[in-house]
């Protein structure tokens, strides 16, 4: 009983609120950085160095006026930002924070659910997460947002299909679909995959960037050019689940890109043992590290790069990444039947 | 097989990127713009007609309400048309700190432009840096007339203030910031890849055509015609001075940021000669206490920062009012251009071609 629904509930429940509450500082954070990037000091006023200021925005954004176009489709306006929100949630269930852990005596997977096509998952819930911005764009029967609409869906086919690819690399490499496996198989191999698959480690970040929206491949949000892109008739709570769910995505990119790549929750160099003093830092602060520093990388970039144009966008996708990943998926598999 | 219908939508006037209230009205077609229509006068205010109602002396206050980013530039054109219409000669050290005024503004509005620019094309950062500079010569502008945006600085016949204590060195040091800075822009901007991908070929316009339309400043160089008042027809005491007109040659977007990058270069190296080189002596002409110009009418045109800014007065040497006041601004001239450089690019382009033109609302509606 306890085993097979408390322990999993629990871990759900704290995962829910820790998650939630990483989105809404990760919009501090982003805040904070493009401001010291950009010579400002960023927010200051609310609580010491504006430390209180996702309070203050979640509040202001819940006690906002509701408005729904007097002409969008209610129901799939409503259904949108929770399409948006949702897949990127339930896609951390299967991250692995770190490797089982003994508390009260009491052995514990920081997991939620080790299953064995846990990447497949991944894909599977990440690619949902888009509908909910072409909903929105068709919803709100506005033409700005219809524009941003195509402009995810074209964005999504370019950039799916070569990430995908790169996560089936990862996976040739590692013979295991299962994110805990995938970790184990870097301790085995004494080296992280970043240095074994550094192209699809590219290919993935690239792919990571377009398809959580962000610059520079943030069209469908393109405030310059489509005036908020498909939000633009969103207020209130449900522009605030859109919010979320891109801060929430790039999380899971980044501690995806993670666990495939920089050996989840495992020290640098797990294998040499002079280094063991490192073990004294627990792996999930170690799984947290790494994923701050991509989460670091994505504002930075967002700070520094223009922004794509759609149709420039659509030829590197199709152009570039695409064929790469494919001469990427045929090397790896050759090289893994001949060594 | 496939219905396909053309999307008419409205950029603008409450847009973010239309840099004031310009309207754009776009036919698309998907993403590709089939035809523009620019709709102007949302923020018109009847300035010529205003002017015909006042005295030669406050109509400098009312120019600096047109192109409210380059305000000093506005004093000068007018100052410089009434002084033609009158015969006045103004003392050199006046023309000198007049120069600098103008370049100074000049820089101040490039500033402006290539933040607003650069974040139409989705750099955002680039925009806090210009503005940071900008603010330092507001700081300038504030130190020398106490104003910092309409400054109207300047008279019929001369200057109302000289140069305070220690300002020509304040103006120096902040030449010495600009050139690093404007390093800094570039190479944020320059050969950055995606800004290449988004500028280069976009809005290409040929010299011919551009000057059949009616280009001037920046926008006109960019098509690889060396045309520059302040060479060509010099004022104020431009003549003294060595510069460059730096010119484009593919005239797309790409060329115009190159060329006003370079004018950033050019104003500083003008401002640091006009410094080195400034006369002593009074900063007022020898101007009646009533100014009523001789029956007559002039043209008289400077470089702004936009590019030709031209004033036509028609004095009838009774009233102390113009009998016509009428401007050429150079940002209504250019915005001609964008239905003809927009058609073809996709609405992306759109904000990255109102960005490279230029354009500054209160001076297109007036």
């Amino acid at each position: 009983m306890v085993e097979t629904y408390l322990v999993p509930l629990l871990k759900i429940a704290v995962l829910l609120n820790a998650v939630l509450v990483a989105v809404t500082y990760m919009v501090l954070l982003e805040r904070k950085v493009i401001a010291w990037v950009q010579v400002r000091l960023g927010p200051m006023r609310v609580g010491p160095y504006g430390v209180l200021q996702p309070i203050a925005d979640a509040l202001k954004l819940m006690l906002k006026e509701d408005i729904t176009p007097a002409r969008a489709d209610r129901f799939v306006f409503t259904l949108a930002p929770i399409v948006s929100m949702v897949p990127a949630l339930i896609a951390f269930a299967v991250i692995p924070f770190d490797d089982e852990v003994t508390l009260f005596g009491y052995k514990l997977s920081l997991v939620v659910a080790d299953v064995n096509v846990g990447l497949l998952y991944v894909v599977a819930t990440t690619s949902i997460s888009v509908y909910g911005i072409i909903l929105a764009g068709y919803a709100s029967n506005s033409k700005f947002p219809l524009l941003a609409g195509l402009r995810a869906s074209a964005q999504l086919i370019s950039y799916e299909v070569a990430v995908t690819m790169m996560l089936v690399s990862i996976v040739v490499t590692a013979g295991t679909l299962s994110m805990v496996g995938i970790v184990k198989a870097q301790l085995d191999a004494h080296l992280w995959f970043v240095f074994i698959q550094p192209v699809a480690f590219v290919i993935l970040f690239i792919g990571g960037l377009a398809e959580t929206n962000r610059a520079p491949f943030d069209l469908p949000e393109a405030e310059q050019e489509l005036t908020g892109g498909f939000h633009t008739e969103y207020s209130g709570m449900r522009f605030a689940l859109f919010f979320l769910a891109e801060y929430a995505n790039m999380i899971v990119v980044s501690a995806v890109a993670t666990t495939l790549f920089f050996g989840g929750w495992l020290r640098p160099f797990p294998n040499v043992a002079p280094l063991a003093f490192l073990d004294l830092v627990p792996g999930w602060i170690w799984f947290l590290m790494k994923t701050f520093v991509f989460l670091y990388i994505f504002i930075w970039i967002r700070a520094t790069l223009p922004r794509y144009r759609y149709d420039q966008l659509m030829r590197l996708g199709w152009k570039v990444l695409i064929p790469l990943a494919i001469a990427n998926l045929v090397v790896s598999g050759i090289l893994k039947v001949l060594l | 097989m496939f219905d396909t219908n053309e999307l008419v939508i409205n950029m603008g006037p409450q847009h973010p990127s239309t840099h004031g209230v310009l309207r754009v009205v776009l036919r698309l077609d998907g993403e590709r713009v089939i035809e523009a229509k620019v709709v102007i006068g949302y923020l018109h205010r009847g300035i010529e007609k205003l002017c015909e109602h006042r005295d030669w002396g406050q109509i400098v206050l009312i120019t600096d309400r047109m192109d409210y980013v380059a305000a000093a530039s506005n004093n000068l054109g007018y100052c410089e048309t009434v002084e033609k219409l009158m015969s006045l000669e103004v003392p050199p050290r006046a023309q000198y700190i007049r120069t600098i005024l103008a370049e100074l503004q000049r820089i101040a509005s490039h500033c402006l432009w290539l933040g607003t620019h650069a974040m139409d094309i989705g750099a955002m950062t680039v925009f806090l840096y210009a503005f940071r500079e900008r603010e330092l010569i507001l700081d300038l502008f504030e130190e020398y007339c106490g104003a910092r945006l309409t400054y109207n600085a300047m008279r019929i016949g001369g200057l109302p203030l000289d140069i305070p204590p220690r300002w020509d060195a304040k103006v120096r040091a902040f030449c010495d910031i600009l050139d690093t800075k404007v390093d800094e822009y570039e190479e944020l901007l320059t050969h950055n890849r995606i800004w290449l991908e988004r500028t280069r070929g976009v809005g290409v316009i040929g010299a011919a055509e551009a000057i059949a339309i009616g280009l001037s400043g920046p926008a006109l160089r960019g098509s690889a015609v060396p045309r520059d008042i302040r060479k060509d027809e010099p004022y104020a005491a431009y003549a003294d001075f060595a510069f460059d007109v730096p010119i484009g040659d593919a005239g797309d977007t790409y060329d115009r940021y190159l060329v006003r990058i370079e004018e950033f270069r050019q104003s500083t190296r003008i401002i640091r000669q006009a410094l080195d080189g400034l006369p002593e002596g009074p900063i007022l002409g020898k101007v009646p206490r009533l100014i009523k110009p001789p029956a007559g009418e002039t043209y008289h045109a400077i470089e702004s920062p936009k590019g030709e800014l031209g004033y036509f007065i028609v004095s009838d040497g009774k009233s102390n009012v113009p009998y016509r006041f009428r401007v050429r601004p150079p940002s209504f001239c250019n915005l001609q251009a964008l239905p003809r450089l927009v058609k073809g690019h996709l609405v992306a382009d759109v904000v990255a071609l109102i960005g490279s033109i230029d354009i500054v609302l209160g001076e297109v509606d007036r």
